[in-house]
């Protein structure tokens, strides 16, 4: 026998914060075994995250990418579809920046070139994400199986190109030379400066506007186009999708892409916005983050926001801590990331059967007109 | 004194939700018989097998094996006490051997190898005694169907079955798996086992069984003798004569033919013909029902002509579009062409449950005016057309922001219904159009239909009421086996003939077209 439905506001809004509460206990128990006062830990946190204009920006910088990954999660997942491959995508996104800027910053001047180096970025991570897409389309290999397999050959590939080909003369470690200022997004501390506001210098760049473009944009696209419904319709049902007329196998592919595309922006906010350069591994496991922010964001919009500003702060937050605390290193942080992860996770509906029966409870005593 | 029944059920029944699935069911099966349950997809069979098996419990009623009361909360009790299963879709794991797979779940203790030692024994025993043969060391998922259904028979038989129930076990089969079935069936029975065979097909009853008990919604209808009854009577007790449904109606005026099919087949991908040289032409203006017992190839009919499927042979002719094997055609350019369909299962093809009636109200047509404009859903229109919609059809709750699953099975039906006349289609292929439907509803419906065709639209309609098909119908065709076994004008109809028809089931070729029985 099944509990009536949560109302929705406890269904999105209660019930992850509920799981979130229960994955810092967790972590307080862990903070308290290896002798740390978790009351300390979590002011150090929370301030290392939010204390400050400085950490804000942090904090939103790291936010963006979780962003540009949540929703390239969120996107495939309204169609069925579980692109696992973020990390890898953002990894060919940031080579596609990379390789425009190098090619381009001493001919072309900023305005041309920075859409350029964009549209690189979503273009090479369609791409990469298109290769696994079709192959699910048409050939029937899985997309869980392929887009992770796909991050090793990212991987590989990035550190062919940086070691053998894109490495700077002379240098020791694989990276390209600096990209010319032209190939630079302006960091928002810059930008207000120029407006004559004073904001503290942090990495926050351009690239979070453009996240913010994506988030309507892919709601746009999910919510308030024809297109939209047949995607969702094929997450739903595949057997009405076809009963609807929709090609569910180009559907497939032009999905992927677009979640490639997605992730590939990643590559703008590091490689064009703050290292300007080309590096290995900028993406730093915030394409598998991602997953996560989809799962905890219910894959809408607005809840991959408020889950990336969430995982934003814990990767900032979690910075402060380690460098505040001696005992606690940075890999107690993702200690915590994981139990986070874990709790709004695979446990997510942990916690739903204990709400429904308070609810169900709730609901004997003043029955609600919200069913 | 005689035995008591190896099973017997008395008085069950069962609900979900508002469908009462067996309402006062009671069945004895006598120990080493073999027993055929028949009746309509939906009548109920499958349920009660489950209660049988322990998988749900019954509401009321109750079962005694070799007359003794038992409760049967779990398969591990219908197991203990003797009872084994073979399910419709078998519940095997493709990536172990045929010995792993036999003693899964029945290991009797840590270590493996004993017990697989003791399922080798068994399974060659068996081969000797019953002719089961099976090489016990090949993969499940590299055996054919045929070689699958037996591992899950000798998987039945290593828990020491002793009764056996096979739920719809040749729907999967070729004819001649068929027949490797029903030899190995009969050397079990010889060796004393209580079988009950659930199947649709009146061929197998007829040919297998010693009883055949017959169920009608839920509710078992008639039992006899397999010896002293016919294919014929069977038939009309599966689908009920029951009072015909008045329905006002002039006579049609059918115009030009809008859609031809010539020589339609389909092949499954397991090489099985579904469907079998079926022509068919529907002319606007008029009425085609299709009779026939279901799971005939109705509904992969009507999957062919919607655009779901491509036909392997023959071709389909609408306006200037010729569709074949080569040149297939989506559901969305069949409805471009004016050929609108109500699918005969409505959750799974018409509708998706957790979206807004609104749009549900516009599947299939998402692209087209006044839904979509620039691109971009117009979710006014929407709303509008589906507020429209649910006042003309009188969909309760009017509500065009509830979700789909929130209405009950009449109003959506009723909602998809609306969606795919609202377009003034030329075709209209209506599957099971008031399949869960309430009588007033149903009547409402037949008017619609009706309305539509004196507009000028060609209508297919496939049901597995027989009256239904009589009310409606201006022609009616009668499958059986895939093909078109004959066509009856709606006014010389009668229930009885139609009867006759539809048991003509899997003919042989060149035989007698239907089978003389006295009354």
């Amino acid at each position: 026998m099944r509990a009536r439905p949560l109302p929705a506001w406890v269904d999105v809004g209660l019930l992850p914060v509920v799981n979130l509460v229960l994955a810092f206990c967790v972590s307080g128990l862990i903070a308290l075994a290896v002798g740390v006062d978790p009351r300390d830990a979590v002011r150090i946190m929370l301030e290392g995250a939010f204390g400050s204009a400085e950490a804000i920006g942090y904090t939103l910088y790291y936010a963006t990418n979780f962003i540009f990954t949540g929703l390239a999660v969120a996107l495939s997942f309204h169609a069925g579809l579980f692109n696992i491959g973020g990390e890898g995508q953002a990894a060919l996104g940031g080579l596609g920046v990379g390789l425009v800027a190098l090619a381009c910053d001493r001919i072309l001047p900023a305005p041309l070139l920075i859409p350029l180096a964009v549209a690189a970025a979503a273009l090479f991570g369609a791409g990469w994400a298109a290769i696994p897409g079709w192959l699910q389309a048409y050939r029937g290999s899985h997309i869980v199986v392929t887009t992770i397999m796909f991050n090793f050959i990212a991987a590989s590939l990035m550190v062919f190109l940086l070691v053998n080909v894109l490495i700077a003369p002379g240098s020791m470690s694989p990276e390209s030379r600096a990209f010319a200022a032209s190939a630079r997004l302006p960091f928002l501390h810059e930008l207000f400066a120029g407006l004559g506001v004073a904001l503290a210098p942090s990495p926050l760049n351009l690239s979070a506007g453009l996240a913010a473009l994506c988030c309507v944009a892919v709601w746009l696209l999910l919510f308030r186009t024809p297109w939209g419904v047949e995607l969702r319709t094929m997450g739903h049902n595949p057997s009405a999708a076809l009963y609807a007329g929709i090609d569910t196998k180009r559907m497939t592919v032009i999905v992927l892409c677009l979640s490639g595309a997605l992730a590939g922006c990643v590559g703008v906010n590091e490689i064009l916005g703050v290292q300007h350069r080309l590096i290995l591994d900028f993406a730093a496991g915030c394409g598998f983050g991602g997953i996560a922010v989809s799962l905890m964001g219910r894959n809408h919009p607005v809840g991959v926001v408020l889950a990336s500003l969430l995982f934003g702060g814990l990767v900032q937050g979690g910075a402060e801590l380690s460098f505040a605390m001696p005992s606690v290193t940075r890999d107690m942080v993702v200690v915590i990331q994981g139990l986070v992860i874990l709790f709004s996770g695979a446990l997510a509906n942990l916690a739903r059967p204990w709400l429904e029966a308070g609810f169900a409870r709730l609901g004997r005593v003043a029955p609600d007109g919200a069913g | 004194m005689a035995p008591p029944p190896a099973i017997e059920l008395r008085a069950i029944s069962k609900s979900f939700g508002a469908v009462q699935a067996n309402r006062d069911v009671s069945l004895a099966v006598a120990a080493g018989s073999f027993a055929g349950i028949v009746g309509e997809n939906g009548a109920g069979k499958s349920t009660l097998m489950s209660i049988l098996y322990g998988l749900h419990a019954a509401d009321s009623g109750d079962i005694l094996i070799d007359g003794k009361p038992v409760r049967l909360r779990s398969a591990r009790d219908a197991i203990r006490h003797g009872i084994g299963m073979v399910h419709q879709h078998f519940m095997l794991i493709e990536t172990l051997s045929v010995l792993e797979n036999v003693v899964l779940g029945a290991e009797g203790g840590a270590v493996l190898r004993p017990a697989l030692r003791a399922a080798r024994r068994a399974l060659e025993l068996l081969a000797r005694e019953v002719g089961l043969e099976i090489e016990p060391d090949a993969l499940v998922g590299a055996l054919p169907i045929g070689a699958q259904q037996r591992v899950e028979i000798l998987k039945a038989l290593y828990r020491g079955a002793r009764i056996l129930i096979l739920d719809e076990p040749t729907g999967v089969l070729t004819p001649q798996e068929t027949d490797r079935l029903f030899e190995i069936l009969k050397a079990l029975q010889a060796r004393g086992m209580t079988i009950i065979l659930i199947t649709p097909q009146l061929r197998e009853i007829m040919a297998a069984t010693d009883t055949v008990h017959v169920m009608r919604q839920g509710r078992m209808v008639a039992r006899r003798d397999t010896a002293s009854t016919s294919r014929a009577a069977l038939a009309e007790l599966m689908v009920g004569r029951k009072v015909r449904l008045a329905l006002d109606k002039a006579a049609a005026r059918p115009g030009a033919p809008v859609l031809v099919a010539q020589g339609l087949g389909l092949r499954d991908h397991q090489g099985i013909a579904r469907l079998d040289g079926i022509d068919l032409a529907l002319r606007a203006g008029e009425i085609v029902g299709i009779a026939g017992v279901s799971g005939n190839g109705q509904s992969e009919l009507l999957e062919l002509l919607a655009g779901m499927r491509a036909p392997t042979t023959g071709k389909i002719a609408i306006s200037m579009r010729t569709i074949d094997a080569t040149h297939p055609a989506d559901p969305a350019e069949l409805r471009g062409l004016g050929v609108a369909h109500v699918p005969e299962d409505r959750l799974r093809y018409g509708l998706i449950e957790p979206f807004e009636a609104r749009e549900t109200a516009m599947l299939g047509y998402q692209r087209r005016a006044p839904f979509s404009r620039r691109g971009l859903l117009d979710r006014a229109a929407m709303t509008r057309q589906c507020g429209a919609l649910m006042e003309r059809y009188d969909i309760r709750p009017p509500l065009p922001r509830l979700r789909s699953a929130g209405f009950s099975g009449g109003n959506q039906q009723k909602l998809i219904l609306a969606r795919e006349i609202a377009p003034a289609p030329r075709v209209l292929l209506a599957g099971q159009p008031t399949r869960g439907v309430d009588i007033g509803a149903i009547e409402s419906i037949h008017r619609r239909l009706v309305a539509l065709r004196d507009q000028g639209c060609a209508i297919l309609v496939v049901s597995a009421e027989l009256d239904e098909i009589l009310a409606l119908a201006d022609r009616i065709i009668v499958m059986a086996g895939g093909r078109i076994v004959g066509e009856v004008a709606a006014e010389r109809a009668d229930p009885g003939t139609i009867g006759l028809m539809m048991a003509h089931v899997w003919p042989a070729p060149g035989a007698s077209p239907a089978p003389s029985q006295a009354p």
